[in-house]
């Protein structure tokens, strides 16, 4: 039996915290907290060994409810802060929440370096199409076409694709869910955690605030309906022609691969250094 | 006894900077190649893993400078290094470290600028940047070296100060401090006085990590050590969580304040010659500094009064130290590698006490002994600039 959300509320949400939060009523962040909590409930981490970074905009607000080590850094740089709270102690578990706009504009070359230096970090990006917290304008991965606040006139660029630009990058482990799949995005957070390396979890979140209502995709429940309709697994999209994919969500893992770990090549730099030092 | 035990040895000025962050036990560096600081960051990557610490070369320095505070928050002594266009990338994260009270090192081995500028002659553009580069009203300590054996002990005092006051700590240098290779005898390690961060001491349910208290500088806990607590950027109230209530508010930002303004005496470092006496002298920080001195000797050998107030904080600016000097001297020579960075701040002090005369070069060119003697020639005779 999975704990109840109760349960893990109870457990994990800071109660000397000043609620309520800042989302709005339905938004995807809610889940993917959920979906957290329930994958570090599963793995039985200890409170101490966990650190939450994240960077700046709705998502960012996610590690001040959570009775973790949290920190809430500057906007696109959760992972540089979580490169250095790892490599000064790699005890801690670090998990960095992004949003879109934080991980893969401002934050993008962060992002595919952590992918490549490939340090044992989780990052999960809620992935939204759009600036939710400035009030809906437009980022790396709203779609072309789509409406937002500084796209008015339909936007002319073209979205990242977090996943696949994480896999190209050299991340060891890479997976995609929805906040509809929410028992998918548990596992994958899970896995993610679990894998030596740096891994992504990306969870495409809804934003019926500023993108659902400006693209007329409706509310909340439209948003994940949508999610719904839109999703094909890794293995059902190999066999789908690329026209065929070209609207749809890829769910489930799209790399998981064995990688040295910069963190575990480094304790043998150290050896190497230490023993150079004494043959002096 | 130990005195005996100590090696002289020939080092720039970006290698002492090296010993003296490990004297310190700093174990982290983070950091981006930039001419001139490149030698910091290329000695800590051997030296660094010998000592169970940890290099990393990161993407650009805003990851730098972002790792960097990651570390100390991870509860490890931790620096970076760059010159002029890096430390322009690193303000922001700067900022972050002064309002989440983050003890951290940021040297910057100052070039010419703005922009990629001259990156290979000195300059001393920066002074302002470094103390009102990153946005908003904070506090921040930055120290200026001018020796090699400057390099050795400032950076030790750098740690001290970002451990004792919970804050970013900037040492500037430049090309020449940098390069010059000096014949030094550094201190043992069991000689160096290091100081730590103070960790809390009480059940963890009850710590607050931005407690106001006496010294105004709270515990800090590290990150896994069992005290949990929330760090952001954003306004924090004693708990660590965000504030906009307007009493809390003012509170975060006058506590940032008075920390440093009760450590002043601590905090705000000067070298005086020939002072005493002085009827005009120079005050000068840097490889300025050295030029400043040797003019100022040949000035006493010529019958002149003067005096050399070398700066080593640069800020908080020692405004009490550099007060009674003013009042006692008819001129003050303020000779820069800019167009009078620090002269500002000596005429802010001076209430029109005595006449500040500046001395500024910025063609990548080392100010001389005798362009400040020459100057103080014509001050002495005239004493008017
Ligand atoms: S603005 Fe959008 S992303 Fe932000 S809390 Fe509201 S629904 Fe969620």
């Amino acid at each position: 039996m999975p704990p109840s959300i109760q349960a893990l509320t109870h457990k994990y949400l800071r109660h000397n915290k000043r609620f309520p939060h800042v989302w709005c009523p339905g938004c995807g962040n809610g889940i993917v907290m959920g979906a957290l909590l329930r994958a570090i409930t599963r793995l039985e981490l200890e409170k101490d060994e966990i650190v939450l970074a994240s960077g700046i905009g709705c998502s960012g607000r996610m590690p001040t409810y959570l009775d973790f080590n949290t920190l809430h850094t500057t906007h696109g740089r959760a992972l540089t802060f979580a490169t250095g709270i790892k490599l000064a102690n790699p005890a801690l578990n670090v998990v960095a929440i992004m949003g879109d706009g934080d991980a893969t504009a401002i934050g993008g070359n962060h992002l595919i370096h952590a992918a490549r230096r490939n340090l044992n970090l989780t990052a999960i990006i809620i992935n939204n199409s759009i600036y939710g917290m400035t009030g809906g304008q437009y980022s790396p991965t709203t779609p072309f076409g789509s409406t937002t606040t500084t796209s008015v006139y339909g936007h002319i660029e073209h979205a990242f694709s977090i996943a696949e630009l994480t896999v190209t990058a050299g991340a060891s482990f890479v997976a995609r869910s929805t906040v509809y799949h929410a028992a998918l995005a548990d596992q994958l957070i899970e896995q993610a955690m679990m894998k030596p390396g740096f891994a992504v979890v990306e969870i495409i979140s809804n934003c019926h605030v500023q993108y659902g209502r400006r693209n007329k995709i409706g509310n909340a429940v439209d948003m994940l309906a949508s999610f719904k309709e839109q999703a094909v697994t890794v293995k059902r999209a190999a066999t789908m022609e690329k026209e065929e994919l070209r609207d749809k969500i890829t769910i489930g893992v799209l790399a998981d691969r064995d990688l040295p770990v910069s963190t575990d090549e480094y304790k043998r730099i150290r050896e190497q250094a230490r023993s150079k030092r004494e043959e002096k | 006894m130990t005195e005996a035990k100590r090696k002289r040895c020939l080092l720039q000025g970006n290698e002492a900077i090296v010993q003296g962050a490990l004297a310190a036990r700093c174990r982290f560096f983070a950091g981006y190649p930039i001419t001139p600081a490149s030698e910091i960051a290329e000695q800590l990557s051997v030296r660094l893993p010998a000592v169970n610490g940890t290099f990393v070369q990161m993407e650009d320095e805003i990851a730098s400078i972002g790792a960097v505070i990651g570390a100390s928050l991870a509860g490890v002594k931790a620096m970076t290094a760059t010159s002029g266009p890096g430390f322009s990338l690193m303000q922001e994260n700067l900022g972050f470290a002064c309002a989440t009270e983050v003890p951290c090192v940021i040297v910057n081995v100052m070039r010419g600028g703005p922009s990629t500028g001259l990156p290979t002659g000195p300059a001393q553009g920066d002074v302002q940047m470094a103390r009102w580069g990153t946005h908003g009203d904070h506090p921040i300590i930055v120290l200026a070296v001018s020796s090699v054996l400057d390099c050795f002990t400032i950076t030790v005092k750098a740690f001290n100060l970002a451990e004792r006051y919970r804050v970013p700590v900037i040492i500037l240098s430049d090309e020449v401090v940098a390069h010059t290779r000096e014949s030094v005898e550094l201190p043992l390690n069991s000689e160096v006085k290091v100081v730590d961060r103070i960790a809390p001491a009480m059940p963890p349910d009850w710590y607050k990590p931005y407690q106001e208290d006496a010294r105004g500088v709270p515990p800090m806990a590290s990150f896994g050590d069992g005290y949990r607590h929330h760090v952001t950027g954003l306004v924090h109230d004693q708990d660590g969580f965000p504030t906009q209530n307007p009493q809390e508010v003012e509170k975060f930002h006058l506590r940032l304040s008075m920390k440093i303004t009760k450590g002043l005496s601590d905090i705000q470092l000067t070298k005086k010659y020939y002072m005493d006496d002085a009827e005009l002298f120079v005050v000068a920080y840097g490889s300025v500094a050295r030029s400043a001195m040797r003019a100022v000797e040949e000035a006493r050998q010529a019958g002149i009064k003067a005096g050399l107030l070398h700066l080593i904080t640069l800020f908080p600016f020692p405004r009490r130290t550099l007060t009674p000097y003013l009042q006692q001297c008819h001129s003050v020579l303020v000779p820069e590698l800019n167009l009078g960075q620090i002269s500002r701040e000596v005429q802010r002090v001076n209430q029109r006490q005595c006449a500040v005369v500046k001395l500024n070069r910025v063609d990548g060119k080392l100010i001389t002994p005798h362009e400040i003697y020459n100057r103080l020639v014509k001050l002495d005779a005239g004493r008017v600039g």
